[in-house]
């Protein structure tokens, strides 16, 4: 008989949807009028000015880029705040119980961190698309980029949760290592502008790539190949999801 | 006899572990613990190669002071804690290398109360269902609603209900996808008596429908009347284990219970008088209770009764009395922990 359980699957899938869903003001709305927030600040400060070496105006450069940031974020908190709830509540035992595997159990939790992260740059491109100049130029970079970037941060979110012991341990990683990381990414600035050895650093950035090919499925310019860095993003989606599994199947700071 | 299993929703039952009773009878096996042991990092040893095994259709208690290993092992079997060494099966399936059907055919009752604050009661089961891989039944979410007394708060948040209520929910949860084994970790802590009695009617209900229960409680009271097997852990050891009626008959002493209209005290000549019949003073040292001595089968009641009129002169008033579930729960636990403390069921 399989053991295969793909209704379990869907439906922690549907309950981490339903859940961000139930609070959409601090899940959709207000990452998405932050990150436009950014932009307005930004577009004032810049003013018309171009970015050097892309042949873009600044607030051009900025939309694509901070959907990026806003989905990577996002996707990363539906999981890290979904688990260290879950563990703080002790509702983690549901889950534990259930006879739904650790595959199915990290698919669910990826794919629910993928919905939220696309649903909130949705939004903001949604509005301000109509305001800038901007189109789609490679859809399926765009979807790459947005699926891997999205699953890549939801496992994080996920290593996150079932790393920490409660609330502080989770804002800890959230703003020591993935708000600078997604910081100093590239979202304000094009690398062309930063001096030799800043710019090493950024190349050694993961999050770097995925909101440099973001914006070259929008902009068709970047600071790096896209298609070249495919590989190495849909690997590191792959690798993410993988060590997830393996978390999660040796209940790594689940269970006693 | 008990009828088989009312709904096998995941297949065949397959091939069953047998015991024999005293009368010889076959009965299955639904759980099989075997050597379990767990000890923590910390290094407490929580519990210490036990064994027991859960017939089929029974109404199991697994009984023990706080902190004996009665969650350890249950936490162990519903997943959420991992042994340090031993086996399990149940209905034949190895519990820790058939995870997945194991958990199909079991519901657990947790200790502790937890909710996702989003959701409402029926969405609460609809997503257990879910996870157990089963379609939402909602004829059989509505009954238990109705079994469980959650039919007016279906819509409400789990955060709106009380304590009670919440304990009932965790109780319908572990049901809904109608297991063949349900296992229940304190299920009536904070609920009240008309509720309890309830509760139990409807567990006894399932149980005579075929579903094995495992059980621990405090209300030894309970668990005597509800219960056909028993086991009894301490400090992570397993005292004993056996059909109810078995252990009570057995374990279970009787003594005979003087009353005296005063204080009566008993002297070291009175103890070495009835030191057959182990005398203690009782009932706030009005009654001198002795034990029961048998001799070739027969109860030497009398015996004592005689002893204890020499020595005390006859009594105002006089009783036999039998040890329920708690006293032999209270004598073996504390003889076990070798004091003199009441250990708390």
């Amino acid at each position: 008989m399989s053991t295969a359980n793909p209704r379990g699957m869907y439906t922690i899938f549907r309950r981490e949807v339903h859940r961000f869903l139930k609070v959409k003001m601090q899940t959709i709305v207000t990452p998405a009028l932050t990150a436009m927030l950014y932009l307005v600040v930004f577009r004032y400060a810049m003013g018309d000015r171009h970015v050097p070496g892309l042949g873009t105006d600044y607030f051009t450069f900025l939309v694509p880029g901070l959907a990026m940031m806003a989905m990577l974020q996002n996707a990363f908190a539906n999981t890290s705040s979904s688990l260290i709830m879950g563990k703080v509540m002790g509702m983690q035992i549901y889950l534990l119980m259930a006879p739904v595997s650790a595959a199915e159990v990290v698919a669910a939790f990826l794919a629910a961190a993928v919905v939220r992260g696309v649903i909130v740059a949705s939004v903001f491109l949604i509005v301000l698309m109509p305001f800038t100049g901007i189109h789609l130029l490679h859809p399926g970079i765009l979807l790459v980029y947005s699926i891997c970037g999205s699953m890549i941060m939801g496992g994080l979110g996920l290593i996150g949760g079932m790393w920490a012991k409660n609330f502080d341990n989770v804002a800890m990683v959230t703003n020591f290592i993935v708000l600078p990381l997604t910081f100093l990414s590239g979202v304000f600035y094009s690398v062309k502008q930063l001096p030799h050895t800043w710019q090493i650093l950024n190349h050694a950035n993961p999050f770097f790539y995925l909101i440099d090919g973001f914006r070259y499925s929008f902009l068709g310019v970047g600071d790096t190949n896209p298609f070249a860095s495919v590989g190495i993003v849909i690997g590191s989606a792959i690798f993410i999801f993988s060590l997830c599994w393996y978390l999660w199947r040796i209940g790594w700071r689940m269970k006693d | 006899m008990r009828q088989p299993v009312a709904y096998d929703l995941f297949g065949p039952v397959p091939d069953r572990i047998s015991i024999s009773d005293k009368k010889g009878s076959m009965k299955s096996i639904a759980l099989d613990i075997q050597g379990l042991c767990k000890q923590y990092d910390s290094g407490r040893t929580a519990l210490d190669d036990v064994s027991l095994q859960v017939p089929e259709g029974s109404f199991y208690a697994l009984l023990g002071p706080n902190g004996a290993g009665k969650s350890t092992l249950i936490n162990i079997l519903a997943d959420i804690v991992r042994p340090s060494g031993g086996a399990a099966t149940l209905f034949g399936h190895d519990m820790f290398n058939e995870r997945s059907w194991c958990k199909r055919h079991m519901g657990v009752v947790p200790q502790e109360i937890a909710f996702d604050p989003f959701f409402t009661p029926r969405e609460v089961l609809h997503f257990t269902s879910g996870l157990f891989g089963v379609k939402p039944d909602d004829d059989w979410i509505d009954e238990l609603f109705v079994r469980l007394e959650l039919s007016q708060h279906t819509a409400k948040n789990t955060r709106q209900l009380s304590g009670g209520m919440r304990r009932r929910l965790l109780v319908a949860q572990a049901l809904v996808h109608k297991p063949r084994l349900v296992i229940l970790d304190e299920p009536t802590a904070g609920v009240d008596v008309e509720l309890r009695r309830r509760l139990w009617s409807f567990m006894r209900e399932l149980n005579e429908k075929g579903t094995t229960i495992l059980l621990t409680t405090h209300y030894l009271d309970e668990a005597e009347e509800l219960c056909d097997q028993v086991a009894i852990i301490n400090k992570g050891n397993l005292l004993t284990a056996q059909p109810m009626r078995e252990m009570m008959r057995q374990v279970a002493s009787s003594y005979l219970w003087l009353h005296y209209d005063d204080e009566v005290r008993i002297s070291e000549d009175d103890q070495a008088a009835l030191a057959d019949f182990s005398p203690r003073i009782v009932d706030e040292g009005i009654c001198l209770q002795l034990g029961h001595k048998k001799e070739n089968g027969q109860s030497m009641f009398h015996q004592a009764y005689e002893a204890a009129v020499r020595r005390f002169g006859p009594p105002l008033d006089a009783a036999v009395r039998k040890e329920d579930l708690e006293d032999v729960f209270l004598r073996l636990t504390m003889s076990d922990s070798g004091d003199s403390e009441g250990a708390t069921a």
